[in-house]
């Protein structure tokens, strides 16, 4: 068991530093990267904090939906497979729902303020 | 310097030309480059943009038409009245600039977000989406008998290109499965009318001024096939930049578009163009993969190609919403 602070509490100060204390003394191209900066630590931070949750649900799913085991990579690779093959399709039980569910899943880390997540975001609220 | 190739160039055909000035690279990849530039000139400064590979970087990307096609389409589409900038010379080798060609520099904003967003396109704005719709009609009349060498494409054609892309980044993807198989299921065959493509036809490849659309842009990816297929992909999500509830460009609405493009007295397929748009929405999918694949093992290790890697989810959603709304 490693010490705390914990790396999502690591990276957001660093990134509040840089976006509080850095960013307002540049400007220019150097600007937009610090920019690019930022905002990929952000994502760094979602992502130590939601993906051990949204993985493990996701393995559920799979389980189910596939009738077998592995890791979450390995579960993607049958169900892809599944799909080019055409074992599985819309008309299969439960493949629309845990597409959405892990579709919504990623966007929460990677982009949470794209327009299409945000009103699919209302529709679940 | 590249001052002084520029200006022993510009004297040779320009006339009263005496000089080069003001030269600063605008974007610049691996192979290829843009440049503006002032010619210097008694009636004043004559505003211009060099488009080149520099030496040593002549071959083009496998789906780029290439430099000296570009330069050709664009004044093809100068002459017959389609919103473009007059080329002013092809580079030749004496130019000692690489290959490429120099055009007319069109005054405008071509950041999507800005001319979505700052009042000084407020009024142009409403009349986009029309406008693009009879610039694409001029577009697609442009006589095939007077295009340069280009690719012949079908949506059976880049289906397989880009499954082929798609299973190289060896990155399983479920939705992009998904996709793949409805587009194959959808493929409409081979369009009854092959047109000039323009192939990366979009806000953010187009000078807009106050007045609307002042020239279009980027013409690398321009090869024969569906013309539909330029509409479709003008409408992907990625190219609303957040103003998702106006399909074109996030200026306005498909009927808009369709009725300027008719109103040039072309037909429009409605059925080819959503097809094309969730084709667009993959193809922009399966590029952020490339990006990724370039940041980890190119040259371009750059934060922005690794972020441009993450937006791959973004057309998740967007295919999903195209191919199983919720809520519907």
């Amino acid at each position: 068991m490693q010490d705390e602070p914990t790396p999502p509490e690591l990276t957001k100060s660093v990134a509040d530093f840089l976006r509080n204390d850095i960013a307002p003394l540049i400007s220019g191209h150097q600007a937009f990267k610090l920019r690019v900066a930022i905002n990929m630590l952000d994502l760094v931070t979602r992502q130590l904090t939601l993906e051990e949750g949204s993985d493990a649900a996701e393995v559920t799913r799979l389980r189910a939906l596939l009738g077998t085991d592995g890791s979450v990579t390995e579960l993607n690779r049958v169900l892809s497979e599944r799909i080019a093959k055409g074992e599985i399709d819309l008309a299969t039980p439960g493949l629309a729902e845990h597409l959405w569910q892990t579709t919504m899943d990623k966007l929460a880390i990677d982009q949470p303020n794209y327009a299409s997540y945000k009103r699919e975001l209302s529709r679940d609220g | 310097m590249i001052e002084a190739e520029l200006s022993r160039s510009v004297v040779r055909w320009c006339n009263g030309a005496t000089g080069a000035t003001r030269a600063a690279k605008l974007s610049g990849g691996a192979s290829q480059e843009t440049w503006r530039f002032d010619i210097v000139h008694p009636d004043g400064p004559i505003g211009a943009i060099l488009r080149r590979a520099p030496k040593g970087y002549g071959a083009a990307p496998t789906r780029a038409a290439g430099l000296e096609a570009e330069a050709q389409l664009m004044q093809l589409a100068y002459e017959a009245g389609v919103p473009s900038p007059r080329v002013m010379h092809v580079l030749v080798p004496e130019d000692d600039l690489g290959t490429g060609f120099i055009m007319q520099r069109i005054e405008g904003e071509t950041i999507a977000r800005k001319i979505l967003r700052d009042d000084a396109f407020a009024a142009a704005r409403p009349l986009l989406a029309r406008q693009i719709g009879g610039v694409l009609a001029g577009l697609h009349r442009l006589p095939l008998s007077k295009l340069p060498e280009l690719r012949h494409m079908t949506a059976t054609k880049e289906i397989s290109e880009f499954e082929r892309d798609y299973r190289g980044l060896n990155w399983p993807k479920p939705v992009f499965e998904l996709a793949l198989r409805w587009l194959r299921d959808n493929d409409p065959g081979p369009s009854a009318e092959e047109t000039l493509v323009h192939g990366d036809f979009r806000n953010g490849n187009l000078i807009i001024g106050s007045d609307g659309i002042r020239a279009v842009l980027d013409w690398e990816l321009a090869h024969l096939g569906d013309p539909m297929e330029d509409l479709g992909w003008v409408c992907v999500n990625s190219w609303r930049f957040g103003e998702i509830d106006k399909p074109v460009g996030g200026f306005g609405s498909r009927e808009e578009m369709f009725a300027g493009y008719e109103a040039a007295g072309r037909k429009v397929d409605v059925a080819r163009v959503k097809f094309w748009e969730v084709m667009g929405t993959l193809r922009w999918g399966i590029m952020c993969g490339g990006m990724m694949q370039r940041f980890r093992e190119g040259p371009d290790h750059s934060m922005e190609r690794a972020m441009i890697g993450r937006r791959a989810s973004e057309t998740e959603i967007d295919l999903l919403r195209l191919l199983v709304p919720r809520g519907s």
